[in-house]
């Protein structure tokens, strides 16, 4: 066999020709889930048991305690208008991030995709996503701090209609009268199971509202808390007053404390 | 003939998209693959590309999408990510010295250390593969930049030169010239290779 002249430029060109290859069957569902159009689930432990939740890559887009993974395929469909699938893993930042948040680190850096969301949504959402850990705020607060102090009721809707909850903390908003209310992540029972593994006893919560205290305050420094606010609970119970309305407790020479700021639907009205 | 593809995307980008990422993902591939050599790369150069495709029809209104020349746009994203990602890569796979030939304008270094330009420095040892395909890609692989993107443009890929000259910049005249000397770099590489399969080739 000799070297010389073997091989012709068209030889090359038809070898080159050939180096066209297909993709892995993985870049499309990848690209369409990194673009939005698509999402992956998994489940996690939570303090109501095991719950389903997706992500694209625009952020966290779904939590949910659904019974069995198709039924939560089935709903987030109809939901999203979007096709889901079971994550092979769950990505390490996107992990780290989710477990930050849900053990209370608010600054956690963790996207959510909200689009479907009204404006309105939006703003009671981060609005929730404000709350401490721990604590509770009346869905009339919510209302006031976005600027709609009249809005309440929406506001109840908007915070049933969480695409994420635990993610964004729906179950921190409470009823005006101190009762838990409701919670769109299975039922009243699971919003007071959260909120106990989050260390707050809603039973005192609503045992002070049913006595008709609304609010705490304390005797040294003239000012006055949300009962939940991590203010209250530093007042020794030998300088804890008991405070039934706002009115009464500036009345009385009380200021609003500047972190729960309980005087936000009064002001607002 | 991405007129119907390009005008859905232009009214509907979600509802097509898909469609785009079905019809162009092999080529994405092909040509990060055949410009960095690794395929891991390649993937996640291809699916950087549709990404960034994807924002971009994001943020263009309809006109400007249905006006776009899709494969030689996609095809500009691409080796645009190649060459950046050339250049993070380990100072070890880079060579000391630019290949000659190579024009200051084509910074792109995924060359391995041995280049075909450089006969002295023995390019083809570790290129030697049984498999035929494995040892074009990897002589492709050490061609220099300069007639490597357009070598992977025209003949991997099968774009025309008019849509290269989009993409590259470069008059039609020249990128013919660097195919051409392109061409007759991977034939002669091909040939002083101690070969084991070439009569597959020439058969």
């Amino acid at each position: 066999m000799t070297r010389s002249n073997s091989v012709a430029l068209a030889d090359v060109e038809a070898a080159l020709a050939s180096l066209a290859v297909r993709a892995p069957s993985t870049l499309a569902p990848a690209t369409l889930v990194a673009v939005g159009l698509r999402d992956e689930y998994t489940t996690m432990d939570s303090p109501i048991g095991p719950v389903f939740v997706a992500w694209n890559g625009r952020g966290v887009s779904a939590v949910d305690a659904a019974g069995d993974p198709a039924e939560f395929e089935q709903r987030f469909q109809r939901a999203a208008g979007r096709p889901i699938r079971p994550a092979g893993a769950i990505a390490p930042r996107l992990d780290r991030a989710l477990a930050r948040r849900l053990s209370g680190d608010r600054r956690a850096a963790l996207e959510l995709d909200l689009r479907g969301r009204t404006e309105f949504e939006r703003a009671v959402l981060s609005k929730a996503l404000e709350i401490p850990r721990g604590e509770v705020r009346p869905y009339s607060w919510v209302a006031a701090e976005i600027g709609r102090p009249l809005a309440v009721r929406a506001v109840g809707t908007a915070l049933a209609h969480n695409p994420v909850p635990l993610v964004v903390p729906c179950h921190r908003v409470v009823r005006s009268d101190g009762l838990l209310g409701q919670y769109s992540l299975g039922g009243p029972g699971n919003k007071r199971a959260i909120l106990a593994a989050e260390g707050l006893d809603a039973d005192e919560l609503e045992e002070l509202a049913r006595a008709g205290i609304r609010y705490v305050g304390s005797d040294t420094t003239r000012i006055y808390c949300l009962p939940s606010c991590h203010n209250a609970r530093r007042i020794s119970d030998r300088h804890r007053v008991p405070l039934r309305s706002v009115a009464a407790s500036e009345a009385s020479g009380y200021r609003a404390c500047r972190e729960c700021r309980p005087d936000a639907a009064a002001r607002a009205a | 003939m991405d007129g119907p593809l390009l005008a859905d995307l232009a009214t509907d980008l979600d509802g097509t998209f898909e469609r785009l990422v079905l019809g162009h993902q092999d080529r994405m591939y092909s040509i990060a693959l055949r410009l960095l050599g690794d395929p891991r790369d390649a993937e996640e150069v291809a699916q950087d590309a549709l990404v960034r495709a994807y924002r971009a029809l994001a943020s263009y209104d309809a006109a400007r999408i249905r006006d776009l020349r899709l494969r030689p746009w996609l095809a500009t994203i691409a080796i645009n990510l190649c060459r950046n990602r050339a250049r993070r890569r380990t100072p070890v796979l880079v060579p000391l010295e630019p290949p000659a030939g190579s024009q200051s304008g084509d910074r792109s270094r995924a060359a391995p250390a041995a280049s075909i330009a450089d006969p002295a420095a023995g390019p083809l040892e570790s290129v030697i593969r049984h498999d035929s395909a494995r040892r074009w890609a990897g002589l492709v692989a050490s061609l220099p930049p300069l007639y490597r993107t357009p070598i992977v443009l025209r003949h991997v890929d099968g774009l025309s030169y008019d849509e290269m000259s989009t993409v590259l910049g470069r008059p039609e005249g020249t990128l013919k010239a660097q195919v051409h000397r392109g061409l007759a770099l991977l034939r002669d590489a091909y040939q002083n290779s101690p070969d084991l399969d070439r009569q597959e080739m020439t058969a």
